[in-house]
């Protein structure tokens, strides 16, 4: 097997959580699958980590926005899906391509503006697709992906396939009224789509208290009948359990499923971002008795895993994004005609 | 005192209609809001209600009459006991508002309704004569039987051939499917395709435009009509960034195979904000075809190609056209290619550049020129993106005088396009300016005198013409 198929492997996590026991409403996670979610998790941490540096020495531009702290989403909803399922988001991205399997050195290639990227260097940090692994981006504009998304479950729902739209935004975009025209269609023709609401309490430098008159968004559905649920997000156990209903209640035929994950990002919104509305306490708190991979790590160790063990997945993680470094900062750059490629087929 | 019920207008660009047929007989008693008559037009139905009470005393147009002209007198209601005379029920409508249409009525029997009409005011029969329906194609072989067919028509049926041929097509809009649509050219495709296919959404244009386009990314075909492409300023950011985007920002991977579709630019009477040519607008944004047919066989042609195009397709229709018959070819599988123009009229002195109903303002031109000596070829863009320039280039070269012709404003506009083109690629060719006929730089006005001035016009368009030969 290529390294790069291996290394995409790692992390893609479809249908991990596949048979473990509803235990309240968490997920009670076998050895392996709590393996399984702390590798992707740590992954993704380590690879935005890198991104950071990368960024710091002007070797990735633009907008560059980070997903640390929130890796429990995503893993916790790829390890209830299928890989057939679709997953769609706005610009905090990478985490999403890593759990979809998308490979570690081609997402970084892109970052870094690179031929081998997976948009060839022409989309960045904020646009990349992989039809293979069912990615549909990386957009650009908040509250885009809600539509988006229905629209990939109205095929789901066209052709009858049983695929469902993993579809994501944040805080900020559930005030944007393109989301709420999407539930309202979604409800009304019972789309097959799972609204993930990524709550990280800040939409860029605004706290959901300071922009969000209903600050509860699992009953943003509610006025479409649309059921919500409020959960943990950084319990990737408790992701992976509401995802499984949410999936559930969508191949029933019942239609459209809201997720709340209480979340938070430990990085500014941007790369570019002061951090003055927030104070380094309150960072510090949620870093210390909230992180997402400590508390599987924890898990892990009372459970019997030893620390060699977790080291060695440490080790294949840093070797995994030194790679992926080192081939993003070591690809050519597009060739100059690539300029013009791609406009129109 | 006697009434003169008068031929209702049913929209804003209703010529003429049907008088379905009499729900009172001569003699009867009405009273007002009784329902005395149905009206039809390709459009829609309506019912003609009595507006005074009496006695329906006269019928002047029988039931079944096609082509009835708006404002036509077709009933009297007089008081009760009231003898009415042969010259006062003829009488034409007093009230009737002065029409000034410049568009070119679409074919003859528009102007002659049935024989037991009454006449009809004398406005439209001012109208200039159609210009040739015959429609000059190169994608039309010789030898082709052709029939006389409205754009509306032609626009359902590429809708209609389109989907039958892929599972993968289907029409998404507001009242696309049972009300069969806002212009009646989704008519008919509830009924053959059934609401899978043929989906009604809520009034929500920018929530069912990014559906839509989520539905190309993931391989079906949409065909996403927009009541009026006025509406499509709230969808406009999935159009550009979410369809015209992503195959780029997506290194390839990532097509969107979409035809964005509806009337665009002025209907009548519907000022400002109904009102607005948005070619220019879309035709800036690389990723994006954009479409403009002029005549019905075009419109048929060029939606198929659209509709199997890999690419997001705007296709800009005209509502005005709608209604307007060409002959068209009835062919297996009728397509014109995207990107080429075609040349509508061909002469040796000007070249004219115009697309949708501006090309019918041309070809009316034309014809009064060619009674002074000036033979102006006239090119149909067709399609404004890409643009093919080469065709205007090849004509420009011959003519050496060039006038674009469009409904939209002045400012970075197709005519603005047209013109940088020509004098970087035939500026030694040139014998005079390049001269704009737009839209006037203002929005669109309601009054019917204001709304004229604002439109381009024939007489501007001759006007510009003779200024480009000095005459």
């Amino acid at each position: 097997m290529p390294a790069a198929d291996k290394n995409a492997k790692f992390a893609d996590v479809a249908g991990a959580a596949e048979g473990a026991p509803a235990e309240g409403e968490i997920l009670a996670f076998s050895r392996e699958q709590e393996l399984a979610a702390y590798r992707a998790m740590l992954l993704i941490r380590r690879f935005e980590e890198k991104a950071g540096q990368l960024y710091g020495m002007g070797l990735i531009g633009g907008f560059c926005h980070l997903y640390i702290g929130q890796e429990a989403v995503v893993v916790g909803a790829r390890m209830s899906a299928k890989s057939s399922d679709q997953f769609i988001t706005a610009y905090r991205d990478h985490g999403h391509m890593l759990a979809c399997g998308m490979e570690p050195k081609r997402v970084m290639a892109e970052l870094t503006g690179r031929r081998s990227g997976y948009s060839k260097g022409k989309g960045g940090s904020m646009h990349m697709f992989s039809r293979e692994k069912n990615f549909y981006g990386g957009h650009g504009i908040v509250g885009a992906p809600a539509p988006l998304g229905a629209g990939l479950a109205f095929a789901d729902l066209y052709r009858g396939d049983g695929s469902v739209s993993l579809t994501f935004f944040g805080d900020g975009a559930a005030n944007q009224g393109q989301v709420y025209e999407s539930f309202n269609m979604a409800e009304l023709w019972k789309l097959p789509i799972v609204f993930i609401v990524e709550n990280n309490r800040y939409a860029m430098g605004t706290s959901v208290a300071r922009s969000s008159a209903q600050a509860n968004f699992s009953m943003r559905g509610a006025a479409f009948n649309i059921p919500g649920r409020q959960i943990d997000g950084m319990d990737v156990r408790a992701v992976a359990s509401a995802v499984r209903e949410a999936l559930d209640w969508c191949r029933a035929g019942k239609g459209p499923f809201l997720i709340e994950a209480q979340t938070y990002r430990y990085r500014g919104h941007s790369m570019s971002d002061p951090a003055k509305y927030r104070s380094k306490e309150e960072v510090q708190k949620v870093r210390e008795e909230h992180d997402p991979i400590e508390q599987v790590r924890a898990r892990l160790l009372a459970g019997g895993a030893s620390e060699d063990e977790l080291k060695q997945v440490d080790a294949a993680v840093r070797r995994i994004v030194s790679e992926a470094a080192d081939f993003a900062t070591n690809d050519p750059e597009p060739d100059p005609s690539e300029l013009w490629t791609d406009v129109v087929l | 005192m006697t009434v003169n019920v008068l031929m209702p207008a049913l929209s804003p660009t209703m010529e003429q209609g049907k008088l379905a047929k009499w729900l009172k007989n001569e003699g009867d008693k009405v009273k007002a809001g009784d329902v005395i008559a149905e009206i039809e037009t390709d459009k829609a139905t309506m019912e003609v209600e009595a507006v005074d009470e009496g006695v329906l005393a006269r019928i002047l147009v029988p039931g079944g009459a096609e082509n009835v002209a708006v404002n036509t007198p077709i009933a009297v209601i007089a008081e009760e006991g009231e003898e009415i005379g042969p010259a006062e029920a003829a009488a034409p409508a007093a009230s009737a508002p002065a029409k000034a249409p410049d568009i070119p009525a679409s074919a003859p029997q528009a102007v002659a309704a049935a024989a037991t009409v009454p006449a009809a005011p004398a406005e439209p029969a001012a109208v200039p004569a159609a210009p040739s329906p015959a429609v000059a194609a190169p994608e039309i072989p010789p030898d082709t039987t052709l029939i006389p067919m409205t754009m509306r028509e032609a626009l359902r049926d590429a809708m209609a051939e389109e989907m039958r041929r892929d599972q993968n097509v289907f029409v998404i809009g507001e009242e696309v499917a049972e009300y069969q649509g806002a212009y009646k050219v989704t008519q008919g495709l509830l009924q053959e395709f059934g609401p899978r296919r043929v989906v009604d959404t809520p009034i929500t244009e920018y929530g069912f435009a990014g559906l839509a386009v989520g539905a190309a990314f993931a391989g079906l075909r949409p065909i996403c009509e927009f009541m009026t492409f006025n509406f499509a300023m709230q969808a406009i950011d999935h159009i550009v960034n979410s369809a015209g985007k992503t195959l780029y920002m997506s290194g390839g991977q990532i097509n969107c195979p979409i035809v964005f579709r509806g009337p665009n630019g002025a209907a009548a009477r519907v000022a400002a904000q109904h009102s607005q040519d948005y070619a220019a607008w879309f035709s800036q944004v690389p990723g994006l075809k954009v479409v403009a047919p002029s005549n019905a066989s075009d419109a048929k042609g060029l939606l198929k190609s659209a509709i199997r195009d890999a690419n997001p397709v705007v296709f800009l229709e005209n509502e005005i056209l709608y209604g307007k018959q060409w002959d068209t070819p009835i062919l297996e599988d009728f397509l014109i290619p995207i990107g080429k123009a075609r040349v509508a009229r061909a002469g040796e002195d000007v070249t004219l550049v115009s697309f949708s109903i501006g090309v019918s303002h041309c070809l009316t031109a034309a014809e009064a020129l060619a009674k002074e000596g000036i033979e102006a070829e006239v090119v149909d863009l067709r399609t404004l993106r890409p643009m093919d320039v080469p065709a205007i280039i090849e004509s420009v070269r011959k003519t050496g005088r060039c006038v674009a012709v469009e409904e939209g404003w002045p400012q970075c506009g197709i005519g603005a396009e047209i013109a940088a083109r020509v004098q970087e690629e035939a500026f030694d060719y040139l014998d005079a300016p390049v001269l704009r006929v737009t839209g006037k730089d203002v929005p669109m006005p309601y009054a019917a005198n204001l709304e004229k001035l604002a439109l381009p016009s024939v007489a501007e368009v001759i006007a510009a013409v003779k200024a480009a030969l000095y005459r």
